[in-house]
């Protein structure tokens, strides 16, 4: 048990993460779709992390191209971008083109 | 061609990858890291995969009524035909990688060879083994370079490996009648041929690893024959013993 005790007080300072550095993965759907966000891998070279990123992602044929980038090069936004970044602008009707008419024959999704 | 020859030359190439496969799924969970856990296992997978058709051929050749699962579980060491080197117990990471890189580059020498087979079954297996060859010895070639030009300490394990595990790949070269007869027939691929481009691939990676191809001395042999090291029988009695147990079991 002392041993428990040990390791447990030593998991709670370690930091979070000893892993290797942190890859995002982007895979390309058969059919020519864009790359989607799949998930995340760890991996120690970019190579690395394209074969982990294959392993994990695309072993069923959901891929034809895969991406990897180091997640620490990502800029994203923060909860707190919510309000200016993301308001819709309901009030400003130009950005929704609805009122324009559809031609005949075109297909209104 | 006299189909026991071509019988004996089915079990050996199912084998190698039955009795590689297995080793190679003893890590299942004890992977260094998620990914390479994950990595080791989709290897193992894909040369049990491999196994399972070439040993369902050798069954078909033999008109026995044996079936893959028959010889996988049903057959003693003695009857194996796998080579030494890979019933060797799975030892550390860096012995793994480098056995797996050795017999990789092997695997995908021996199988574009065997796309060209008169046996059209046996040209299909090559074909999908080829794709799943090319990219284990590009793994496996990564982390040789990785571990042989890392750490002092993993540097010193991948060297030991190699040490190791030299004197067990002139087996997969040696051609005896077998390999000689079904040569000759156009079904098979003589592994003496093999020697040279293998010794090429596998040098120019050791290389960029900083690692010392050890010195050509004698090399053990016997599993193309049934002698085998006391290794494979604790192998088989783990991996035989469910389907011994519960004969014909299903689930």
């Amino acid at each position: 048990m002392a041993e428990n005790t040990r390791s447990n007080q030593h998991q709670a300072t370690a930091p979070a993460d000893t892993q290797w550095p942190l890859w995002e993965v982007f895979v390309q759907p058969p059919k020519g779709a864009p790359h989607e966000h799949a998930g995340s891998v760890h991996a120690a070279t970019a190579e690395q992390a394209l074969q982990n990123a294959r392993d994990v992602y695309s072993r069923r044929g959901e891929a034809v191209s895969i991406w990897v980038v180091p997640s620490r090069l990502i800029t994203a936004s923060t909860p707190e971008d919510m309000g200016p970044f993301f308001d819709p602008g309901n009030d400003k009707p130009y950005r929704h083109p609805q009122f324009y008419k559809a031609p005949r024959g075109v297909k209104v999704f | 061609m006299s189909d026991p020859a071509l019988v004996s030359y089915l079990l050996r190439l199912g084998d190698d990858r039955l009795v590689l496969g297995h080793r190679l799924s003893e890590w299942c969970g004890h992977g260094p890291i998620l990914e390479e856990d994950i990595a080791l296992t989709n290897m193992s997978l894909d040369l049990i995969g491999e196994a399972a058709l070439l040993l369902k051929l050798a069954g078909e050749q033999e008109g026995k009524g044996r079936d893959e699962d028959a010889l996988a579980y049903f057959r003693d060491a003695i009857d194996f035909r796998n080579a030494l080197m890979l019933e060797l117990p799975k030892g550390d990471f860096g012995f793994t990688i480098v056995r797996q890189f050795l017999f990789s580059v092997f695997s995908l020498l021996q199988m574009e060879a065997l796309q060209r087979s008169k046996l059209d079954a046996l040209a299909g297996i090559a074909a999908k083994t080829v794709k799943e060859s090319r990219y284990h010895v590009r793994h496996c070639a990564q982390w040789v370079i990785t571990l042989g030009d890392g750490t002092d300490e993993s540097h010193t394990r991948a060297q030991h490996a190699l040490d190791d595990l030299w004197r067990y790949t002139g087996e997969l070269f040696m051609a005896d009648d077998i390999d000689r007869e079904v040569a000759a027939a156009g079904i098979g691929v003589d592994p003496s041929t093999l020697i040279e481009p293998w010794q090429a691939q596998v040098g120019e990676v050791f290389i960029r690893a900083g690692l010392t191809v050890p010195k050509a001395g004698y090399m053990q042999r016997g599993g193309r024959e049934g002698r085998h090291t006391e290794h494979l029988g604790h192998m088989l009695a783990e991996m035989q013993i469910v389907a011994r147990s519960h004969p014909g079991a299903t689930w």
